[in-house]
């Protein structure tokens, strides 16, 4: 069993890397999410060409093939320098709702890999807290088609994205699995509106409000009542690339913190110095390199036919990044002093992301839980 | 669940939290419920509703406008108005400088600044820390020259809170020294209103901009302004960050938070039913509450028997570390219970006047904001690092 990466996959992190160092510099980023767009179509570009948006779609539809274990080099990457693009929103979720979407979505996983369609998930409700199969937005049917009514809480990419997935009710009651559809709208829909805002962490999410919104039968995404199962398997890779990017900006607060602690001079010396602070610089290294075991076994995991296993993987990789990134995070803060609090530095924006993908999907209470659930 | 006091003390509790319960306007008690910051009047105009009832400085000798209560009422005191909705007493003035300038300042400068302090009319700030002088105060480089009967100040202060507020400064100045870096440092009063004097905002990471750089550039401070004698400014520093860290356990302003959290997380819901009855979340509630009994148990049990009031010792700086991880604790466990809506920002919502329609119930407003803003409390008046070599030297004997 060899867990280092093949050449192709060491020819992507290369890339990554080299892409990233190269375009998102802090202030780049600062100057990125103060943006009307909140990021740079011409990176989104970017990532089209060098096949990011293709991972996991297969060669004839426009895609590069590849599968969790890509995404991961690209979530660290992603991690490691804040990016503002939507790839989670639109490659990660998006590309694998249209895979399991039916024929009449392969056209948009062409769009999609091109880097010409952007997508965002509006499934969380403000009463679901994190439980997938509770929808309380119903589906009437009305004539061929359906009638949407409802409010989606926290739809994160929303304002920019050119197309919504909407689940609602068709059938069931409002916690149950079943009976849950799936429905494609695109961004300016009678009787769909948006109240964006932006989010602690600076990229944009918006509240969505579907007043009987008119779809077509056209427009449903996978079988009617059979939404549960593709949100519920988009998700586990959702959560699982979150653990990646939490890798990423643990990684580059470990490289932030020790870096001050070596020049950072108090009482004469670098207050690395003292073992009391090197060991807390520890802590937060072996809390980091465990959830990153966690994440790529994780990662792995997802292509595992055993359903159970993928899914307490996946949980398992979440808990680690959560609790890992709230520790790395916080340590990062009070080990830089008051510069940690400030804005200037990069180390309180990693420090926000961090603490916005714990709460991404279920934060580590609700996925231990479900870890202790699943056994 | 709150520590049980005796008869007395709780017939005295009893009293403050009457008058507590009905004196706060009613528009400062739903702003500070609502988590809102409070803006420089509001801090004012509660203060002044203090000093009217005379409870203003309940710590100072009676002769200058204290009450004369025991340190144990006071810690009461303490307690009852942190765990009050209303905008917190700002400490510069009333429980950092005037303790100093009452044990160590001139009978002019008393007369001068205690009543003023008293009614609020100056609005304090901090000068210690410096850009190269955080955890290493004593490194400070900010310098005070002689110059007849004025000194010439030269130099900058950071993490200054609320110095755009500010009428006046205390802070620490190099006026000697080629010996002990602590020896050549001295403590001095300045107006903040006069040439050379230039306050920079520091926007933290939460957006706030309740601390600045201070900038010196040939500022003229009479030597009338300087507490006791040149160069035993690190004494009187000592005894100040002592004082400041008694506050900062701030037990009544945890209970209020716990109290909060519990009304959150009955609110809202996980699987159809309230948060609050989710065992694990229960029991990470349960042991943040059992952490602030064993505070306030600790806080209560530092003063009972002291008659006299006899300065804090280092064992404040147990309370200081406990206290701010308690802080901390509850701000995330409100943050984590209100689930995606901890993430919305909208800044906006603190401004006052702001009458648009916020995203999400109005208790989850702010959170998130407060949990970041507070992750400052185990660092600033002295980093919990600092205290835990306090403790180590002073109490333990290392």
């Amino acid at each position: 069993m060899d867990l280092s990466l093949n050449d192709e996959q060491q020819l992507l992190a290369d890339s990554v890397a080299r892409f990233f160092a190269k375009t998102y510099t802090v202030e780049r980023r600062r100057a990125l999410v103060a943006s009307e767009l909140g990021y740079a179509r011409e990176n989104w570009k970017q990532f089209a060409e060098l096949g990011w948006l293709g991972i996991g779609i297969p060669e004839d539809l426009g895609g590069i093939g590849g599968g969790p274990v890509e995404t991961m080099i690209v979530m660290e990457g992603i991690g490691r320098h804040l990016v503002a693009e939507p790839y989670l929103a639109s490659a990660v979720i998006g590309g694998a709702l249209l895979s399991r979407g039916g024929n009449g979505a392969a056209d948009l996983l062409v769009d999609l890999a091109a880097g010409n369609l952007t997508l965002a998930l509006a499934h969380g409700e403000p009463k679901s807290r994190f439980d997938l199969a509770h929808v309380e937005t119903r589906a009437a049917r009305e004539g061929n088609g359906f009638k949407l009514t409802g409010h989606k809480a926290v739809v994160q990419h929303a304002p920019s994205a050119d197309r919504l997935i909407v689940s609602a009710r068709t059938s069931g009651n409002v916690a149950t699995a079943d009976g849950i559809t799936l429905f494609l709208l695109p961004a300016k829909t009678p009787g769909m509106t948006l109240a964006p805002y932006r989010t602690v962490d600076g990229l944009r999410a918006a509240d969505v409000k579907l007043d009987g919104v008119v779809v077509g039968a056209d427009q449903v995404l996978g079988p009617v009542d059979g939404g549960h199962a593709l949100v519920e398997s988009a998700v586990e890779k959702a959560i699982v690339a979150l653990s990646a990017e939490a890798v990423g900006a643990m990684e580059a607060l470990l490289a932030l913190t020790k870096e001050y602690l070596k020049t950072r001079k108090q009482f004469g010396v670098p207050i690395g110095s003292f073992q009391v602070l090197q060991h807390r610089l520890v802590d937060m290294f072996m809390a980091l390199e465990l959830a990153r075991s966690t994440a790529e076994t994780a990662s792995r995991a997802l292509s595992d036919p055993d359903p159970r296993y993928r899914a307490r993987a996946a949980a398992a990789a979440k808990v680690q990044a959560g609790r890992a990134g709230r520790l790395v995070a916080q340590e990062a803060v009070q080990l830089h002093g008051g510069m940690g609090m400030t804005d200037e530095l990069a180390v309180g924006h990693y420090f926000k992301r961090l603490m916005a993908i714990d709460v991404c999907f279920g934060n580590a209470d609700w996925h231990q839980r479900r870890f202790a659930d699943l056994a | 669940m709150r520590m049980k006091l005796d008869a007395a003390h709780s017939r005295f509790r009893d009293e403050v939290r009457q008058f507590l319960d009905t004196g706060v306007p009613l528009d400062l008690r739903d702003k500070c419920e609502a988590g809102k910051r409070p803006s420089k009047d509001d801090h004012v105009r509660w203060q002044r509703v203090l000093y009217e009832k005379g409870w203003m400085a309940p710590g100072w000798p009676v002769e200058h406008g204290g009450t004369g209560w025991t340190p144990l009422q006071r810690v009461i005191f303490d307690t009852e108005l942190g765990a009050t909705p209303a905008p917190p007493v700002i400490a510069f003035g009333v429980t950092m400088v005037a303790p100093v300038i009452i044990a160590f300042g001139s009978d002019a400068q008393k007369k001068k600044y205690l009543p003023r302090i008293l009614k609020s009319e100056d609005w304090w700030c901090q000068g210690y820390s410096e850009s190269e002088a955080g955890s290493d105060l004593a490194s400070l480089k900010t310098r005070a020259m002689a110059d007849g009967d004025h000194y010439i100040v030269n130099g900058s202060k950071t993490w200054t809170t609320y110095a755009q507020y500010a009428d006046m400064m205390f802070f620490l100045v190099r006026t000697g020294g080629d010996g002990k870096k602590q020896d050549g440092i001295s403590f001095l009063l300045m107006d903040m209103h006069q040439p050379g004097v230039t306050v920079h905002p520091i926007i933290t990471m939460d957006g706030g901009d309740e601390i600045n750089s201070v900038f010196f550039d040939n500022v003229r401070v009479p030597k009338a302004n300087l507490i006791g004698e040149e160069g035993k400014g690190w004494t009187y520093a000592k005894y100040l960050l002592a004082h400041e860290r008694t506050n900062i356990a701030r037990v009544g302003l945890s209970t209020r938070l716990l109290a909060k959290l519990k009304r959150i997380a009955a609110e809202e819901q996980m699987k159809g039913r309230p948060l609050l009855d989710d065992p694990a979340f229960r029991a990470r509630i349960a042991a943040v509450e059992i952490d602030l009994l064993a505070l306030e148990s600790a806080v209560v049990r530092a003063v009972s028997g002291d008659k006299t009031g006899k300065p804090p010792g280092p064992e404040s700086s147990m309370l200081k570390i406990k206290g701010s991880l308690i802080q901390q604790d509850l701000t995330e466990l409100l943050t984590e219970a209100v689930g995606a809506y901890a993430l919305p920002y909208q800044p906006e919502w603190f401004e006052p006047g702001w009458n648009g329609e916020p995203v999400g119930p109005d208790y989850a407003l702010g959170l998130a904001s407060t949990y970041i803003n507070w992750r400052k409390v185990s660092i600033y008046g002295g980093s919990n690092e600092i205290q835990r070599n306090i403790i180590a030297k002073q109490i333990l004997g290392f």
